[in-house]
């Protein structure tokens, strides 16, 4: 029977979640209510005059056919970044999990790239990666192929892709390997006394158990693509080539913060909102289901 | 020896007090200035600002530099929003539309004059420049600073080495065609790239071959202009530059500057740039290098008409007091003098804003020192600016620079052509014209 604590009255309780709710209201609702407010004008630049234009900001948005080619943009680009986030941390937790010697050296060498802010990883990557002086493309040239990513959309996608989920991946490896530590080792036994090899092992026993575990960083990578990949694509593409890699997030920048359109920019605020609110939704409704606390 | 504490103490409560003794008594009033310069530039600005709190004592200008033009433009206004705003903003001409526009946030430059009794002669300076910056009744709203304009940057030894003549006429894009073609066949990798695509192939372009960019004299005569791009003689040019691209003669870099540093290193032949690569140019190229006239197309009516400038100016915001309006006037007018003027327009590759000081410079003999040096100058002065070769005035220029951008990069890797291209970027553009007209709409 679940166990529940109750309160006597509202006062301490009220009290209790007060502070959370003041947090809440100054940085979170006061601002989404701006930002609702403020899309249904358009204001200029220094904030001198302001327009009401009802939902013109949304239709015109939603009538730019470059706008709604930037969804699809922004799903591949999250679905891949927390495909390659999150497949190759687990993969090393479950190395990293099998080590007698030296495992603490590796989780520590793992973790390392966490440590790096996004915007200087982009850095690094754009340095590898540069056209002229970069040392991948140069050994790619070598080998015959002409690495381009100024021109070449696929390129510019994947070099985000990569420079995104990198650090990304000792996050993940961190959530994973402590998780791998909570799988009881008993029931592993018992299936290794059954016959059972290591990969039926790790996909009948091992990934059930992970379950909670993966669900939750599907969430937080999910979010971490839509929010906050924003420096690497502002280091490495600037959005381009063409529109091949502009997410939701730098056009709401770009319009916002280079273009001075502060209607639109908080149009698209709005409609972000809702999507990562929907997904968020959806998430919880149907995955949740499959998952083994 | 070891001090103690309370010796430290002492020390540094005597330091403070011959402090408070060396500064003047009266302190100067003080002039925010924000700038988006860094290297060789940030420098010669930094230098600039000190000659001046040097040669007076009333005022003294404290230089910010804010991060490059977009970024300084945007400090400026979320700081006029906050109530912070610096006497005097740097803008590129890009943001020239968006700040004519800001009536109440900007204090116009004849107006300050004006209010501190400052002389100052608008006739001064150079046409084409303060063009740029006048309003439809010929008022300066904002001070010329670094005005360039683009010109053909030119390899010497990278042609050598491929059988073309270095000395030949490169003033035609069919002359520059031809020894792209010998270049290719020669081996080389880079024949040409460029830096600023927009503004050199498009925006030049189109003055230079004196066709409108956009209606309403490209913008001057009202907010209801519509862009003019995607006529024959932008079609053809774009189209010849994507052939070129395709048949790896023409090597795209990047939509800023990056072409640059290719050229420096002595990978490529030609290099379409500001006339302000100069400084960067003379400074790392270990090859002979010249510099030549902007090409323009053989057989267009009317070219080569002028080109326009590019850079930016100096405004004067709103909301200080009188006197600090008067450190501000002070400062600017310092700024246009004739020998800073002449010095930063020989330090740079920047054009000189004022007729005298490029006078000054002929006299110093520096064009008879670094031929070329004029190019740009004479470029611009040629002709008398017409109605499309006067300058730009766009709202969300930047915005509409950046759909240019990516409309080009799809000419050049071959994914549309140039008509398909420069349609799409006119009728993208047209929109944020018309979101711009509604928000300045009063």
């Amino acid at each position: 029977m679940e166990k529940r604590v109750t309160f006597k009255g509202w006062l301490l309780p009220l009290c209790l979640v007060l502070p959370q709710l003041l947090v809440s209201a100054v940085f979170f609702f006061y601002p989404a209510i701006q930002a609702v407010w403020q899309s249904l004008f358009i204001p200029d630049p220094f904030g001198l005059t302001s327009q009401f234009v009802g939902l013109e900001n949304f239709q015109y948005l939603l009538s730019d056919k470059y706008y709604l080619a930037s969804f699809f943009t922004t799903a591949t680009f999250s679905i891949l970044v927390t495909l390659v986030s999150m497949v190759p941390a687990l993969f090393l937790a479950v190395m990293a999990d099998r080590l007698l010697k030296g495992a603490a050296t590796y989780r520590t060498l793992l973790i390392w790239p966490y440590a790096v802010a996004p915007a200087i990883a982009g850095v690094l990557w754009l340095f590898m990666f540069n056209t002229r002086v970069g040392i991948v493309s140069w050994y790619l040239g070598k080998l015959g192929y002409d690495w381009n990513h100024v021109l070449n959309g696929p390129e510019a996608m994947g070099l985000v892709v990569v420079a995104s989920s990198w650090g990304r991946i000792s996050y993940n490896f961190l959530f994973f390997f402590a998780a791998l530590q909570a799988v009881p080792k008993s029931v592993i036994e018992a299936a290794a006394i059954d016959g059972a090899r290591f990969w039926k092992r790790f996909f009948t026993i091992v990934l059930p158990l992970l379950s909670p575990t993966t669900f939750f960083l599907l969430v937080v990578n999910v979010v971490y693509s839509f929010f906050e990949t924003f420096g690497v694509i502002h280091t490495i593409t600037s959005g381009g080539p063409q529109q091949t890699t502009t997410i939701l997030v730098y056009k709401v920048y770009s319009d916002g913060f280079v273009g001075q359109d502060l209607g639109s920019s908080a149009a698209q605020s709005v409609i972000l909102l809702f999507l990562v609110g929907l997904l968020t939704i959806l998430q919880f409704k149907y995955f949740e289901k499959r998952v083994h606390y | 020896m070891k001090r103690t504490f309370k010796q430290w103490g002492v020390t540094g409560v005597a330091a403070a007090v011959l402090g408070a003794f060396a500064t003047p008594v009266f302190a100067a009033t003080e002039i925010q200035f924000w700038h988006a310069f860094t290297g060789r530039l940030g420098e010669l600005v930094a230098e600039q600002v000190e000659a001046f709190n040097q040669s007076q004592s009333d005022y003294s200008v404290t230089a910010s530099h804010k991060g490059n033009y977009s970024e300084t433009l945007n400090a400026g206004i979320a700081a006029f929003r906050a109530k912070e705003q610096p006497h005097i903003l740097m803008v590129f001409e890009v943001g020239t539309a968006t700040m004519m526009a800001a009536q109440g946030a900007v204090k116009p430059v004849y107006e300050v004059m004006e209010g501190a009794g400052a002389e100052f002669d608008q006739d001064a300076y150079i046409g084409s420049v303060k063009g740029y910056y006048t309003s439809t009744e010929g008022e300066m709203l904002s001070l010329p600073f670094n005005s360039s304009t683009p010109v053909l940057w030119i390899n010497k030894d990278h042609l050598k080495d491929a059988g073309v003549d270095p000395e030949g006429d490169f003033s035609t894009w069919q002359n520059v065609g031809a020894a792209l073609d010998k270049l290719k066949e020669a081996g080389s990798e880079c024949p040409l790239t460029t830096a600023w695509q927009s503004w050199i192939h498009l925006e030049n372009m189109s003055a230079y071959h004196n066709v409108a960019f956009a209606s309403k004299d490209n913008g001057f005569a009202g907010l209801d202009t519509e862009l003019t791009f995607n006529g024959p003689v932008q079609v053809q040019h774009i189209q010849a530059m994507g052939d070129w691209a395709q048949e790896g003669k023409f090597i795209y870099n990047g939509r800023r500057n990056e072409g640059g540093a290719n050229f420096r290193a002595g990978e490529c032949a030609f290099f379409t740039e500001s006339s302000a690569g100069y400084a960067g140019i003379k400074n790392e190229a270990q090859f002979e290098f010249a510099v030549a006239p902007l090409p323009y197309w053989d057989g267009v009516d009317g070219a080569p008409q002028n080109t326009i400038i590019g850079g930016a100016s100096l405004w004067v915001m709103e909301g200080h007091e009188s006197d600090e309006y008067k450190g501000a006037a002070a400062f600017l007018n310092f700024l246009s003098s004739t020998d800073i003027q002449a010095k930063w327009h020989q330090n740079t590759g920047y054009l000189p804003i004022t007729a005298e000081a490029g006078d000054k410079t002929k006299a110093d003999g520096f064009y008879d020192e670094n031929p070329g040096t004029d190019i740009a100058v004479m470029q611009m002065t040629a002709n008398e600016p017409t109605a499309n070769s006067k300058g730009l005035r766009l709202g969300s220029f930047d915005q509409i620079r950046g759909i240019i951008d990516e409309e080009l990069e799809a000419v050049w890797s071959g994914d549309k052509t140039a008509q398909v291209a420069l349609d799409s970027a006119v009728d993208r553009g047209n929109g944020l014209l018309r979101r711009f007209e509604k928000a300045n709409d009063r």
